[in-house]
């Protein structure tokens, strides 16, 4: 973990990062040394806590603790969908080939995610979400933990709706650059993991889905690339080929027939998700009472 | 852990060179002496390009103009690359693969052409690209430098996202570097099955495992790494 070559960054951002880590420069070595007793599974609560006092809740800009307990609230959801998923004893679906490590890297990075979110937050932090809070078959709707095509379909759903979620936030985030920087390196993760997920779909395993690594169109031309119709309000309007105000079609060399100009358009650029959409989605696996 | 305290242990020599990189930052800061950052990102680099006879392109970062047509320099070498790669893959590829290569391919053009437009006539012109160290009948050599491209492009995108000053910039920002992971991604797992977000092996980019963090690099360290494929000199001023 090069976290020399973190503060590095944001102190290109935020020329007084280590001034706000602690006035005395000196002071920094004290936390490489302590750095160096910390275990490396407890490093991103450290790092979180760093942070904290460096943008801590005496400074955090309101917006800015919203959007980071919001995204923790995204994160916490993940987390537990992977976790149970690997830990659960009511699954019963058995991982094919190596999807069992690959599901095991991104519950790991939704963890470290929670950890750098929560301790970024300090005492601002939401309560946390348990899994016994959640419902992921959403009353029985999905079977995700009994069929594996549907668990992965399930979990393409949050990966992009992560991805949309932060992209949304960015914004928000621009009064602190450094942790614009931190939510940046979050949302790429978000985009890796949603990558594979769509690959993992179109294995004859996961139930040979069409479904492309990036943002597609539909088969029949809809913004919901994902075959499955309960999805959609997670690629609401992915379909768009205008950005700031710029066609993107036409483009040179992409196919007229089958869609291709816009099929090419709408790959190209993944699109936000406003808050509340987002709430709407998350909410549907929360259960009464512990809704966002 | 080893490593964080030897980074961290500065040796006198090395609080030199420390101290000696804010006065240069002061310098630039006070002299705008950019062509300073270009010599000594030359003096860095071993293989000796030769001397270019273009102006080359000059990325003032001082606004969010700079910042775009950073960006846009580096969709102009993604594009070529996969325009050169579309063309003719190599006979290594699978079928998805060519297809893939083609998406690719599409979505670098409309990133390029994207910040063309968006920039107008404040767009740099085109760059000379150096793809000499790419061997484009070997899948391998091309997947490799695809990785490459991706990776980089991410850790740039998000390390330059907090220098925009516009919100709608940083979304356009946002919705491109997205599209970059899931490319960087794929082509990963090309590579190696299941490295789609091996973090470990970013850490050169500024990447952190143990938080889950993708790379992100200030644009001179971007630069300094996508040299070797840009045959215009790219002059960098404000940074």
């Amino acid at each position: 973990m090069n976290i020399v070559n973190i503060l590095e960054e944001i102190e290109k951002v935020d020329g007084e990062i280590y001034e706000r880590l602690n006035p005395r420069r000196q002071a920094m070595k004290d936390f490489f040394n302590v750095g160096k007793k910390i275990s490396l599974a407890a490093m991103p609560l450290a790092l979180g806590a760093m942070f904290n006092k460096a943008y801590g809740q005496t400074t955090l800009p309101t917006a800015v603790v919203e959007v980071l307990n919001f995204a923790l609230s995204l994160e916490y959801l993940e987390y537990h969908y992977y976790n149970h998923a690997l830990l659960g004893t009511d699954v019963t679906f058995t991982y094919p080939g190596a999807s069992r490590t690959a599901i095991t890297v991104i519950r790991d990075h939704e963890k470290a995610h929670v950890d750098l979110l929560k301790g970024a937050l300090g005492a601002s932090a939401r309560a946390e979400i348990t899994y016994a809070m959640t419902d992921f078959t959403v009353g029985g709707a999905f079977p995700v933990y009994s069929s594996y095509p549907t668990f992965l379909a399930v979990a393409q759903g949050f990966e992009d709706t992560g991805v949309r979620a932060y992209k949304g936030q960015a914004g928000a985030l621009m009064v602190s650059p450094g942790i614009l920087q931190i939510a940046l390196q979050i949302h790429s993760v978000e985009a890796r993991h949603a990558a594979h997920i769509r690959q993992m779909r179109s294995t004859p395993e996961g139930g040979s889905v069409a479904v492309k690594p990036w943002v597609s169109l539909g088969a029949a031309g809809q913004a919901n690339d994902s075959g499955v119709a309960a999805l959609d309000p997670v690629y609401a309007g992915e379909d768009s080929t205008t950005q700031a105000t710029i066609s993107i079609p036409p483009l040179t060399g992409a196919p007229t027939a089958n869609d291709g100009q816009k099929k090419a358009a709408v790959e190209s650029f993944d699109e936000i998700l406003v808050k509340a959409k987002v709430v709407e989605i998350a909410n549907l696996f929360l259960r009464t009472g512990f809704k966002l | 852990m080893e490593n964080l305290e030897d980074n961290y242990k500065t040796s006198p020599k090395e609080a030199d060179i420390f101290d000696a990189r804010l006065e240069r930052r002061a310098f630039l800061q006070y002299a705008g002496a950019g062509a300073a950052v270009v010599a000594l990102v030359a003096a860095g680099c071993k293989k000796d390009r030769g001397v270019y006879t273009d102006f080359g392109a000059t990325l003032d970062f001082k606004d969010d103009t700079g910042v775009l047509n950073y960006a846009y320099a580096l969709e102009q070498l993604e594009a070529a690359f996969y325009i050169k790669v579309a063309s003719a893959p190599p006979s290594g590829f699978t079928q998805a693969q060519k297809n893939y290569f083609q998406d690719v391919q599409y979505h670098e053009i409309a990133h390029r052409e994207f910040f063309k437009k968006a920039l107008g006539t404040a767009a740099i012109g085109n760059l000379d690209v150096d793809f000499s160290s790419i061997d484009f009948t070997s899948a391998s050599s091309v997947l490799g430098a695809a990785k490459t491209f991706e990776d980089l492009g991410v850790a740039a995108y998000n390390g330059a996202g907090a220098r925009l000053k516009t919100p709608a910039n940083l979304v356009i920002a946002g919705q491109i570097v997205s599209v970059e992971a899931r490319h960087a991604a794929w082509v990963r797992d090309q590579i190696t099955p299941g490295s789609f977000a091996d973090l470990t092996s970013l850490t050169g980019l500024g990447a952190s495992n143990a938080g889950g963090l993708d790379g992100a690099l200030s644009p001179d360290k971007v630069l300094a790494a996508a040299k070797p494929f840009i045959k215009t000199k790219i002059n960098v001023i404000n940074l």
